[in-house]
This record gives C-alpha cells, structure tokens and sequence, in this order.
C-alpha cells in the first residue's frame, strides 16, 4: 500500500515534469509539423538561465522569494529570444524541405546549443534549491516532499489548461488551427502565415524554458540533461500522439507512472522502460494514443 | 443485365464519411474488354468508387470482386497483384529518377523482382520492353531525361504508361485528360484508347469532360450522391434529362 | 560521373589507398584505416537518407559489431579476422532483421527516434551490466590474426589496415551492386512517391526491410574494423552522439553518391583532429555549425562540390576545345 502511494505521488510529479516538458514539443509539431529535436536544448537552457539568475539574486543577498520571479525572468528571456531567432533564421529555409533534412537541421541546433551551455556554465552541475525549499515540506507515507514539488503539479495543471484555451478559446488560437488545416486557404484569407509559424515556435520555446525553469529546482542541471530530456519529451508526445495536447498529457501521464514503477521495483530498468513504453505503445497504435492517421489524398 | 463472369463486380458496396454517404450500395457489373466511362458531378463519389476498388480505402459494408476473387479490404498492393492497375489524376511518379527508369520499376514489379539486389536494373529484356512501352505512348524522346522536364500532357501519359506496363487485366483511369490544354485532350485520349484496344484491357475511366466520355466509351456509368443512377451506352444514357441535370446541372 | 569516369577512378583510388602506408605518416595511415572502417557505416545512414529517412541510431550496428570482436576476444580469446569480421556483419544483419520488423512500418520522425531509442537501450544494457560487457571500462580488442597468424610487430597495424581496406572495398561493390538493381532503384523512388511503389504492387516496408538488413551488415562491419584499429570499445559505440556523427559524415560526404561517404569520413576524421587541438570543448557545437552550414548551402556536400568544380572544368575545357 504505501509502494502504491509513494508510486502514486511520485509518478504524479514525474509526469508533472515531463508533461511541462513535452506539451512545447508537441505544440510545435502541430502547427509546424516539424520535431523540433533541439527541444531538449532550449529545455536545458532555460533551466541553467533560471538557475544562474536565482542563484545570483540568493548571492546579492535579496529575498529570497526573488528567484522563483527568477526562473520565469530566465525562461522568458530564452523563450523570446531563441524562439524567433531559430524559426527566422534557419527553420524557415527548410520548410517544404524533405523531411530528413528538417529533422537534420534541428539536431545541429541541438548540439549547438548543448555546447553553447557547457562553453557558458563550464560542466559542474549547477543547483538553486532555495525556490524548492523555502515553502516547506511535507510527509507523506513516509517520504519527504516539497511543497514545490506539488506546486509543480498544480503549475502544469493550469499551463496544460491555459494552452488548451489558448488554442480553443482564443481568436489567436483560431487562427492558428486553421493554419494548420489549411496553409493555402489561410494565405488567400490574408493571415500571416509567417508571422504565426514563428510565434507558435516561440511559444513552443517558451514552453520548454519554462518547463525546464520550473523543474530546475528540484534537480541538479548537468551537461548532457539536454539530450537525456529530449528522447524522454519525443517519448512522451510519440505514446501521446504528436500536435495533440491532450496527447501530451496522457503521454506524460503514462510515461511518469511507468518509469516511476521501475525505478522502485527494477531500478536497472529504469533508463529503458521509457522506450520500451513507447515502442509497446507504437506497435499497437503506430500513430499515438490520441494521434490521428493521416491519409494522403490521391 | 449481369455479365456472367464480369471482370469487376461490387455487392452493396458502402462507404460513409462522418454524415456524408460517399458511397451508397454500389452494385456494379463490368465485362470482360468493355471501355467504361465513370461520369458525375463533384462529389458524386466517383473518385471515392475508385479509391475504394483500387484497396485505398476500406468499404463499411458491401463486397469488391476482382475476376471473381474477393478483393475487399485488400490493400492496393494486393488489389495490384490481382491485376489491376490505376492512374491517377494527380500524376504518381518518381520526380527523383528518369522517365525510363520509372517504367523500368514497373516492369520489374510487373515480373515480381522489386527486391532484386544483386542483377542490374538496366537489363537488356526491361530495357527493351520499356522503349516499347514509350514508343506506344509517344514519350520515347524523354527516355533519358528527368520527369521534371516532362511537360504536363507527357506525365498524365507517363502515369497511365506506368499502370499500363503492368499488364494489368483491368486498368482504372482518374481523370486522364484533366489538366491537359483542350488541344491535346484528344490526342492524348487517341494515344490511349489505342494502345488499350491493341492490348485488350479492360478499361474504366473517370472523366469530367463529356465529349471525351461520349467520344471514347463504350458504356458510362453516371454517379450521383454515391449511387449509380444511369448505366448504358453513352448517346443514350447521356440524353436523359435526369443524368444532364446531375452531371451538367442542366434543365 | 559517367562510366567511363569511374573506371579511371577507381583503380587509381584503389592504388592510392593500397600505397598509402608507405606514403604517409602512421598519425595520417591510423586516420585512413579508422575512415575506411566508419565509411562503411556512413554508407548505411546514407542508404537511408537516399530513400528519404534518417536514421540517428546505427550506432546500434556500429557496437554490436565492435562487442563481438570484444566478446570474442574476452570469453573465446579469438582475434582471428577471417573469423570475426563475417560474424560481426552476421550479428548486425541478424540483430537488424528481428528490428527492422518493426521499424519498417515506419517513416520521418518515428523512424528516426525509434532508431534512436533502440540504440540507446542497446547503450543502456552496456553501461549497466558492466559484469559482462566491462561497463564504462570497456574491453580491449586486440589487433586482429589472419588464418590463425599472429603478424610480425612491424607488420601488425599493416595487417589491419589492409583488412580493412579488402572489406570495405568488397561492400564498397556490394553496395554499388545493391543501387544499381531494381530494389536499389526502389529505395530512391521511396523518397518520392510511396503511393506508386504499393500501385505497383511491391510493399514499401519490404524495400525498407531489405535496405536496413544490409544497413546493419554494413553497421557491424564497420564496428568491428573500428574495434581492431582503436583497440578498446566502451559503450559509448552506441550512443546517440556517435550515431549523429554518422549521419553528419553522410551529410557531409554527400550521401547520394558512394564515393561521398568515404570521402566524409577521410575528412571527418581530419576535422576532429584538429578540433580536438583547436577547439577541444566545442566539439558538438563544431559539428552543429558545420551541419547548419552544409544543410543551408550546400546540401550534396563534399561529393557535390567536387561535381560541380569537376562540370565546371570540364565545361571549360570543351570551351577551349570548341574555340
């Protein structure tokens, strides 16, 4: 019983993490249909831009209720800058490219960006604990926890829920889903189609900053969380199904029980049980849980 | 009147898109060597017909038969291997190769070696036979060149000389002449209809254009809605004020 | 390059590379014998990127050719090439077989990552069960016998080099055969137009299928050349980083070609070199940049330029001729 708890919470928070982690990914495939891989890098930049700012703040010897303003201030500062930045000046000369070349082009931004970190933050690890920390904690079943930790919870909550009114209820989102349903139609009605490709990338940036920001807390930010992140996010929304936020979260949801599960029973497995997920998850349903099939007009 | 060993048949074939029937039970009877035009207005289900015989799509009820074998729910490659083949509106090529090189491939399909890995694919028998099949459709000037530089008549041809080079018994045409310039329209349907009566395939064609259909076919079948409203001889089947009034939208 | 330029091409390749360790300094020969053995990997990415899919984990292939020579030479204390070089494109084949079962079904971006996935499990069972596989340790491989001979001292990296050179020039052919037959021809028309292949009546999963089964012969080839020149293998054979250099080789050779990825593999070994003099803690962003660059000017890389100088020249040259 208390395994089942302590699963429970734990997966619960996992999934927490990994949904603020892939909804900016699969939001991007949405409306771009494109994987942005260098997702995990702007993840991982926006967790060490969060943590160096706060740990700054902590070292001026301000409140330290600062850094949680910190870590949004680092994620917004990747987010809008890397965002445009990426989609203007090289996402843009690959669209309608072969695929393979797209996915080429967002795995060089990738390596670029992990190197960018380490060459900026050297390769010791960096930690903020102080926003995790300073709300207290809490025992359950036995376990400490923070109340960052279901803080995290109740943050992807109403992240999930905004995006989804974002694109439901918005005239913004609008705009955008028929975008993506029609790029052609939506041209001769006189959107800028441009100008929304590069804010729904930004968005998706922002995404990941923020996820990566608010996560940062509770880890210890490494060279290499880039690429670790990035297959994990790909996982997530591929069991989900891609450009479905929905999909995300169930995704994320899935992915965080399972991996917790193992890490308490079979703690060797714990790496691969994440691929072993999605590939039992493809094989039944190649296009994702909430994916839809996509047949081609002939 | 039901032809006794029809070369394609469909009982009650069904098909719906959400609230849209597309498809309404089929029942079709087509005959060994007949040319067959397939008339209807946009969105008469002519084309979802097609998708459907050919494997593309899957019927929600209903049977397809090819030469008497059951071809529901087969995918288009098992629907090919039965022998039927397809072109399609939009022409399906291989933009990357040449012209030749895209008949080369369908005669190796057609002889069962796509996997061949080993023997060249540039072999004396499909080189020889492939020219022939370009001589027929009038496109041998192209052999080497890519498609790109085929101009928009000479792909529609190359997409049915695909199809045709797999010696199909039964040959699905989507709209051959569209999007060919109306001068041409002719001689690319006389280049056809000729090669197709010197090989005895039995031959379907979807058209939109009504003098080719009246031209060139020897029965027509007039969609409506996803039914088939109207099935006889051209001339006649194309006097009546109900098929005009379908197809044309005339009184 | 038309037919009569490669039968002056390849003899004069061949005798180039066959001189080479008489010709050229052992830091240069060492860079040729690791860039024969990794081309043969490169050629298996390129295989894909030809039909339109990226792989980004044929490290797979790459470490389950490099561990049967480190199995091989830690449980069986075999080094023996003639032995271990067939087994080593057996196992990737056969490990490529079972997964490309799956995989087949798959395009773009699924095929990519789950190739990704797959490798980084593979990765993950070396680094854990390091009672067998020697973990981060890795295993040492020693530098191969030939029918059972141990070579004299001075003639022991010779040896291998000229292994290498056979087996890369026997799939070098292999390979060419493969492109120039119909299910060659298939995996190019893969990239354009799947909807033709299934009319036709051929299955494109069978084309994929047949495409990764040699794609993993070719992996485990090279792994185990790798292992001989290197002469210790640790699990990072198989990670990610190591399968996106692969794909970077390809992209960098020009993966349309066969001459493209030895030639992207010759001259990435020389950018690493000195990047690792130069710029030692930038090597992933080296690649990027590099990557960007090639992708956004010049897609057909080094092969493509070196076709274009070649047309240039001899457009020139006829002008001459002409005047």
């Amino acid at each position: 019983m208390a395994l089942l708890t302590i699963v429970l919470l734990d997966g619960f928070v996992f999934a927490a993490v990994l949904f603020l982690l892939s909804v900016g990914l699969t939001l991007v495939f949405g409306v771009l249909r494109i994987l942005n891989i260098s997702h995990g890098g702007l993840y991982a930049l926006g967790a060490y831009l969060g943590t160096y700012l706060a740990l700054k703040i902590l070292d001026i010897g301000l409140s330290p209720y600062l850094t949680y303003l910190m870590l949004l201030a680092g994620a917004l500062i990747v987010g809008v800058i890397t965002g445009p930045l990426i989609e203007r000046l090289f996402l843009r000369r690959v669209y309608g490219q072969a695929e393979a070349i797209q996915l080429l082009l967002t795995f060089s931004i990738l390596l670029i960006l992990d190197d960018l970190i380490k060459l900026i933050w050297g390769t010791a690890p960096l930690m903020v604990s102080t926003p995790s920390t300073l709300l207290g904690h809490v025992s359950l079943a036995g376990i400490p926890y923070t109340w960052y930790h279901f803080l995290l919870i109740g943050v992807s909550i109403v992240f999930g829920g905004a995006l989804v009114w974002l694109v439901r209820g918005t005239r913004f989102g609008k705009i955008v889903v028929s975008v993506i349903n029609d790029r052609e139609i939506s041209l001769a009605v006189g959107i800028n189609v441009n100008r929304i490709y590069t804010l729904a990338f930004t968005l998706g940036a922002l995404c990941a900053a923020l996820g990566g920001a608010a996560v940062a807390p509770t880890i210890a930010v490494a060279p290499g969380f880039a690429v670790e992140v990035g297959v994990q996010s790909f996982a997530v929304i591929a069991i989900g199904g891609m450009g479905s936020l929905e999909g995300a979260a169930l995704g994320a949801l899935l992915v965080g029980l399972v991996r917790t599960l193992a890490i308490h029973t079979f703690p060797e497995l714990e790496l691969v049980v994440i691929y072993v997920l999605m590939l039992v998850v493809l094989m039944v349903k190649p296009e994702g849980l909430f994916g839809e099939v996509e047949l081609r007009r002939i | 009147m039901p032809e006794p060993n029809p070369i394609l048949q469909t009982i009650d074939l069904t098909k719906s898109f959400g609230m849209v029937k597309a498809a309404a039970a089929i029942n079709v009877h087509i005959a060994r060597g007949e040319l067959v035009g397939i008339v209807g207005a946009n969105g008469s289900g002519k084309t979802t017909f097609l998708n459907l015989i050919t494997g593309y799509l899957k019927p929600d009820r209903g049977r397809i038969l090819i030469m008497g074998q059951e071809s529901t729910g087969l995918p288009p490659r098992r629907v090919t291997k039965l022998g039927l083949a397809r072109s399609f509106q939009i022409p399906q090529l291989y933009i990357g190769l040449s012209v030749l090189e895209n008949v080369l491939l369908a005669l190796a399909a057609q002889a069962g070696k796509s996997t061949a890995c080993w023997r060249p694919l540039y072999r004396g028998q499909w080189l020889e036979h492939g020219t022939v099949v370009l001589e027929r459709f009038g496109l041998q000037a192209y052999a080497r060149r890519p498609v790109a530089e085929l101009p928009e008549g000479g792909r529609k041809l190359l997409d049915i000389a695909l199809s045709f080079a797999l010696q199909p018994q039964l040959l699905l045409m989507d709209e051959p002449t569209s999007g060919v310039s109306i001068e041409d329209k002719f001689q690319v349907m006389d280049t056809l209809v000729n090669v197709l009566q010197q090989s005895a395939v039995t031959t379907i064609f979807v058209e939109h254009d009504m003098d080719v259909v009246q031209r060139y076919s020897q029965s027509v079948l007039v969609f409506n809605d996803g039914q088939v409203i109207a099935d006889g001889p051209p001339a006649s089947v194309l006097a009546y004020p109900e098929v005009r009034k379908a197809v044309l939208g005339q009184e | 390059m038309t037919a009569r330029g490669w039968s002056l091409t390849v003899p004069i390749v061949t005798v180039l590379f066959v001189a080479a360790p008489f010709v050229v300094p052992s830091w240069i020969l060492f860079i040729l014998h690791l860039a024969l053995a990794k081309f043969l990997v490169v050629l298996a990415v390129a295989l894909f990127l030809r039909g339109g899919l990226v792989s980004f984990g044929h490290a797979l292939f790459y470490a389950v050719g490099a561990y049967t020579a480190g199995f091989a030479a830690k449980w069986f204390g075999v080094r023996e090439a003639l032995l271990l070089v067939p087994l080593a494109g057996l196992f990737g084949a056969a490990v490529a077989a079972v997964i490309g079962l799956f995989m087949a079904r798959y395009r773009g971006v699924f095929f990519a990552m789950l190739n990704l996935a797959v490798s980084m499990i593979l990765y993950a069972i070396l680094l854990k069960f390091y009672w067998l596989t020697g973990g981060t340790d890795g295993l040492r491989v020693q530098t191969p016998t030939l029918l059972g001979f141990v070579p004299p001292r001075d003639l022991i990296r010779l040896t291998s080099y000229y292994v290498a050179l056979v087996v890369a020039g026997i799939m070098t052919y292999v390979v060419y055969r493969f492109l120039a037959s119909p299910l060659g021809y298939y995996l190019k028309a893969l990239a354009d137009n799947e909807i033709r292949i299934e009319y036709s009546g051929e299955s494109v999963q069978r084309v994929i299928y047949a495409t990764y089964v040699l794609s993993g012969a070719l992996g485990g080839l090279g792994g185990v050349l790798a292992a001989f020149t290197v002469g210790h293998i640790v699990p990072e054979y198989a990670f990610w980083i190591q399968s996106g250099e692969f794909v970077f080789v390809a992209l960098l050779g020009g993966y349309g070609s066969v001459p493209g990825p030895l030639i992207g593999a010759i001259a990435f070994e020389f950018i690493r070199t000195y990047a690792n003099k130069y710029a030692p803690y930038a090597w992933q962003m080296t690649l990027g940049i590099i990557m960007l660059l090639i992708i956004l000017l010049q897609p057909g890389g080094l092969w493509a330029m070196y076709e274009s100088m070649v047309a240039r020249f001899s457009r020139r040259a006829e002008g001459v001729e002409r005047a």
